[in-house]
């Protein structure tokens, strides 16, 4: 079967923000979203704006259904068996604090072990080193080689320890590296763990399928897929979101509240309290329609053409160092160093020429200090991102060595 | 886009005198048994700055700052050390936010605004065990 390929100047068309005439290179960071995505919310807050659940007018009802029909949506994107295991989130953070509270604070004790790697986000890094704080349990890292790439000798040696929870990003958002997340979701099952994996960098650019991944949890941002910001979803498998306690506690994720005590709601809006993210979740749904139609397998060909372009362009750059591995087992993201500029400059000489360049740690701050570096420069892709716009970082990074020959 | 300034044809932002104290920094180095040594970092960068101070008779007789970092953060160090040299700590005291940047003389995006003040930084909480006093 034939690949489809995306027809990106056609995709351009529905993103206002490229009239502005910006090279935007921080996908990773968040993606921009299309008129279909903006035009979904402002739809809900000009034609139906309500409260969910509650009321029982007609336009409550029209925005419940809409909010309520994300989740179908999302559920056959990554191939989850019921909209009862997607629970929206604020994003990925909250999503994997959700866990670690919810799930954490019930199964992990003293003395267990769980087991994270160093390409990890910090998002997914400290959530449990303050539950390991709390409860008296302990965390390892697994390390990388020098190709960027997870020590599957190591990782196999912890497995051995028996860790009640292994946790991981599927594509690091710093380095871009695709880490082998089936192999490693079965190896850490047969060990015992429960499993959580950090999608925020996978979803956007990749087929997901939850249950050939066999993960326990799953988490992933609206904002970084199209998305608008404020809305996520934590997939979890039934049995384990069934076990668990509420994270937040008040309006909507109860069934029946009384002086004496409070029976709480059915999934998933157990884990829903409060008024939602209506618009933004709305938002969501339009967000993966947009994907959807344009195939997921689309979307990776695309990103993978112009990592190869960037990355061979970039390799041609004198004194730039490339970090990670090569563009075919890396995601649309490539992260790199200038002898004698410091990212932040270069990134302030590429916004003079409209390059939007990420500088810094990338929220991975323990993967800088294994790297010995304090920060580097990251260009990421997307759906919309085309070879002038590599073209153009090659220009300000050609103009800053300039500057400061 | 609207607090920023359109990008200029000349080298606004990069002054040849700014790039000349990223490259040649002046006062560069460690003093040996300084009167005063202190360190402030910005980890969101990964920006180091520190400096060493001789003072005698309340006066800055000499100094020396070490660091790594952008062009903004390690040139506003060596621009201060060269006005903090041979002042009396009374004056040292008076200087500024304001100061800092008027002498870097370029427009700094509220993003490099740490970078920019972290040699300030420095002088404040090391000499003067003042507390921690970001910007804004």
């Amino acid at each position: 079967m034939a690949t489809r390929t995306l027809d990106v100047a056609a995709i351009r068309k529905d993103f206002p923000i490229f009239e502005t005439g910006i090279a935007y290179l921080d996908s990773a960071n968040t993606s921009q979203r299309p008129r279909q995505v903006t035009g979904a919310m402002l739809e809900y807050f000009e034609k139906f704006n309500s409260n969910i659940h509650r009321a029982a007018y007609r336009i409550a009802e029209e925005a419940t259904v809409r909010y309520e029909a994300t989740r179908e949506k999302v559920r056959a994107f990554i191939n989850a068996a019921s909209t009862k295991e997607i629970v929206y989130t604020r994003g990925t953070t909250e999503a994997i604090n959700l866990v670690a509270y919810a799930w954490g604070r019930k199964n992990i004790r003293s003395g267990d072990l769980i087991v994270l790697t160093i390409l990890d986000h910090h998002s997914n890094i400290v959530p449990w080193q303050i539950l390991a704080a709390e409860k008296g349990a302990h965390v390892e890292y697994v390390d990388i080689d020098e190709r960027g790439e997870l020590r599957q000798d190591q990782f196999a040696e912890l497995l051995k320890r028996g860790p009640k929870l292994v946790a991981f990003n599927l594509i690091s958002n710093a380095m871009g590296t695709i880490n082998p997340a089936r192999e490693m979701v079965s190896a850490a099952k047969k060990a015992g763990a429960t499993v959580l994996v950090d999608g925020a960098q996978s979803t956007p650019h990749q087929p997901v399928d939850v249950r050939a991944l066999g993960c326990d949890f799953y988490a992933f941002s609206g904002h970084k897929m199209l998305g608008p910001t404020g809305a996520g979803i934590l997939y979890g498998r039934r049995e384990l979101l069934e076990a668990m306690d509420p994270f937040m506690a008040g309006g909507d994720m109860i069934k029946t509240v009384r002086v004496e005590g409070t029976t709480y709601h059915d999934l998933p809006w157990k884990f829903e309290a409060g008024t939602q993210a209506i618009a933004e979740v709305i938002g969501l749904g339009a967000a993966v329609d947009y994907l959807t139609g344009l195939g997921m397998d689309a979307v990776r060909a695309h990103e993978l053409e112009i990592t190869e372009y960037a990355y061979e362009s970039l390799s041609e750059v004198e004194h730039l160092t490339v970090y990670g591995p090569p563009p075919s087992r890396r995601a649309g993201v490539i992260s790199f160093s200038l002898e004698g500029i410091h990212p932040h400059d270069l990134a302030t000489i590429a916004d003079r020429d409209q390059v939007c360049l990420r500088a810094g740690h990338h929220c991975a701050m323990p993967l800088m200090t294994r790297l010995g570096i304090p920060a580097t420069a990251r260009a990421s892709f997307y759906v919309y991102t085309q070879k002038e716009e590599v073209d153009r970082l090659v220009s300000s990074i050609k103009e800053a060595q300039r500057i400061f020959a | 886009m609207s607090n920023r300034s359109a990008p200029s044809a000349d080298d606004q932002f990069y002054r040849e005198y700014i790039l000349d104290h990223y490259k040649n920094p002046r006062n560069f180095g460690r003093l040996e048994h300084p009167d005063i040594s202190h360190e402030e970092d910005n980890p969101l960068c990964g920006d180091v700055v520190g400096m060493d101070f001789r003072v005698k008779d309340g006066v800055i007789e000499d100094i020396r700052f070490h660091g790594r970092g952008c062009a903004i953060s390690q040139a506003s160090a060596s621009l201060l050390t060269e006005r903090l040299k041979g002042l009396a700590l009374e004056e040292a005291k008076k200087i500024g936010k304001d100061d800092v940047l008027g002498e870097l003389g370029i427009e700094i995006s509220p993003a490099r605004i740490k970078c920019a003040l972290l040699s300030l930084k420095v002088l404040k909480v090391g000499a003067y065990g003042l507390a921690d006093d970001d910007e804004e």
